[in-house]
């Protein structure tokens, strides 16, 4: 439950600096933009499950000092990057649907546009996706109470044995990349519809 | 100074002078470019060619941050675009807190003056959702005021309203102009802008193509494409 408490703020916390930096229309901010999208297309696409065995896996097998071997904190990792990108896309959406006439008043009132975000756009954003949010964080803890009961202490173990037997991840990662290799194209489809459809609105 | 989007020339050759105190009605068909005039003003969208000022200074220039300028300036919207998750208060008193940096307090007692003075004393709490038309369009005026501005861009501020508000809206803009507040007014009420206005432009498809008294224009205009306007709302009973 602790883990759950959180694991859900920095997704919330995050998930919306995902989506402001994917929403945001300057310039200068095309990197990160780009950044941002790749992040959710990323971590959209790979399964859960997958992402927690290459983060409780992988980071231990580094062998860098420094870095946390704590299998739960390594699960809440794994989850946070996931669920981020999930929350990251319900956000955009809800600021998307928020008409440009509300930043026009907005920056007509006399606030600069990072104001206009948080104190116009942003509270309505955030009313309007509370279901699709729920959903998420539905799911979430029960993701957590898998990887907390179930899956790291166990799977840590097998994982062990097969490093010790093998050394080897590469099967995990090719199970990553298949993965994405589906959904990364469906995501620019995506967006490439939901582009023109502005377009034509 | 010019504006087009894409390859569609929206305004051409604008030429306009504003002088403190005075009014001037935009009229025009829907599409002449009036909203995109008062948005250009208002920095809400950026011009390509010629330069815009306010008060001597010229606010177009790159160097000028276009949130002091806005915050020099009013804008009232067709559709109101009052902000629907806050109160009316909170409407009214964001920009003084958050853009002019008023106190919380001083914003409330100065917007609820101004509340009251347009007739909406006691819906300090109510949603933007819960007045009528009329009600949230004069909500609006007090948010756009609220910053104690230069001068006011009202963008045809009645065309949303039922024909039984918008003479509370009208009234409201009458009293500011008698207060001596600078009017640009974008508009298809003529009766209103006869009245009200100082001065009448009348745009056509992004360009002035006539200007002076209301009386001249509105009675006697030379142009024939003035003339068919005009005609045309006559013939719509709205003159």
């Amino acid at each position: 439950m602790k883990l759950f408490l959180i694991v859900e703020v920095i997704v919330l916390v995050l998930g919306l600096l995902v989506a402001v930096v994917r929403t945001s229309k300057v310039p200068a901010l095309f990197p990160i933009r780009m950044l941002a999208a790749v992040y959710c297309d990323f971590f959209r696409g790979i399964p859960v499950i997958l992402l927690v065995y290459l983060v409780g896996f992988g980071v231990p097998a580094l062998n860098l000092s420094g870095l946390p071997t704590d299998p739960l904190v390594l699960a809440g990792i794994a989850l946070s990057l996931a669920y981020s990108s999930y929350v990251a896309e319900v956000y955009r959406a809800g600021i998307a649907s928020i008409h440009p006439s509300q930043t026009d008043a907005g920056l007509a009132t006399g606030l600069t546009r990072i104001q206009t975000l948080r104190f116009v756009v942003i509270p309505q954003a955030v009313r309007r996706v509370r279901p699709p949010l729920l959903n998420d964080f539905i799911s979430l803890q029960k993701d957590v109470a898998l990887v907390s009961v179930l899956g790291i202490a166990e799977a840590f173990q097998t994982a062990q044995i097969i490093t010790l037997s093998t050394f080897n991840y590469t099967p995990l990662i090719a199970a990553a990349l298949l993965y994405l290799a589906v959904t990364f194209p469906m995501a620019r489809i995506l967006d490439h519809i939901t582009a023109r459809e502005q377009i034509n609105s | 100074m010019t504006k087009s989007f894409g390859e569609r020339q929206v305004l051409g050759g604008i030429d306009l002078t504003l002088r403190e105190h005075e009014a001037i009605a935009l009229i025009g068909a829907s599409g002449s470019g009036k909203s995109t005039l008062l948005r250009c003003i208002d920095l809400l969208v950026e011009i390509d060619d010629g330069d815009i000022f306010l008060d001597g200074e010229v606010i177009t220039d790159p160097s000028v941050n276009p949130v002091e300028v806005r915050r020099r300036l009013g804008f009232v919207f067709q559709a109101f675009n009052l902000f629907p998750h806050m109160t009316v208060i909170d409407n009214v008193t964001l920009g003084a807190v958050r853009a002019h940096g008023e106190g919380r307090k001083q914003s409330r007692e100065r917007g609820r003056e101004v509340l009251e003075r347009f007739g909406l004393g006691g819906r300090e709490n109510d949603r933007p959702d819960q007045l009528s038309g009329g009600q949230q369009q004069r909500v609006a005026l007090c948010r756009a005021l609220a910053g104690k501005p230069r001068a006011l861009l009202l963008d045809e501020v009645t065309s949303a309203l039922d024909p039984e508000l918008v003479g509370d809206v009208l009234d409201a803009v009458r009293d500011l102009k008698e207060e001596g507040m600078t009017m640009i007014i974008a508009t298809h009420e003529m009766s209103f802008a006869r009245e009200v206005a100082d001065e009448v432009a009348f745009l056509h498809e992004g360009r002035i193509i006539e200007q002076g008294s209301p009386e001249k224009i509105l009675a006697e205009p030379e142009r024939p494409e003035t003339q068919k306007f005009l005609r045309r709302l006559l013939a719509a009973g709205r003159v």
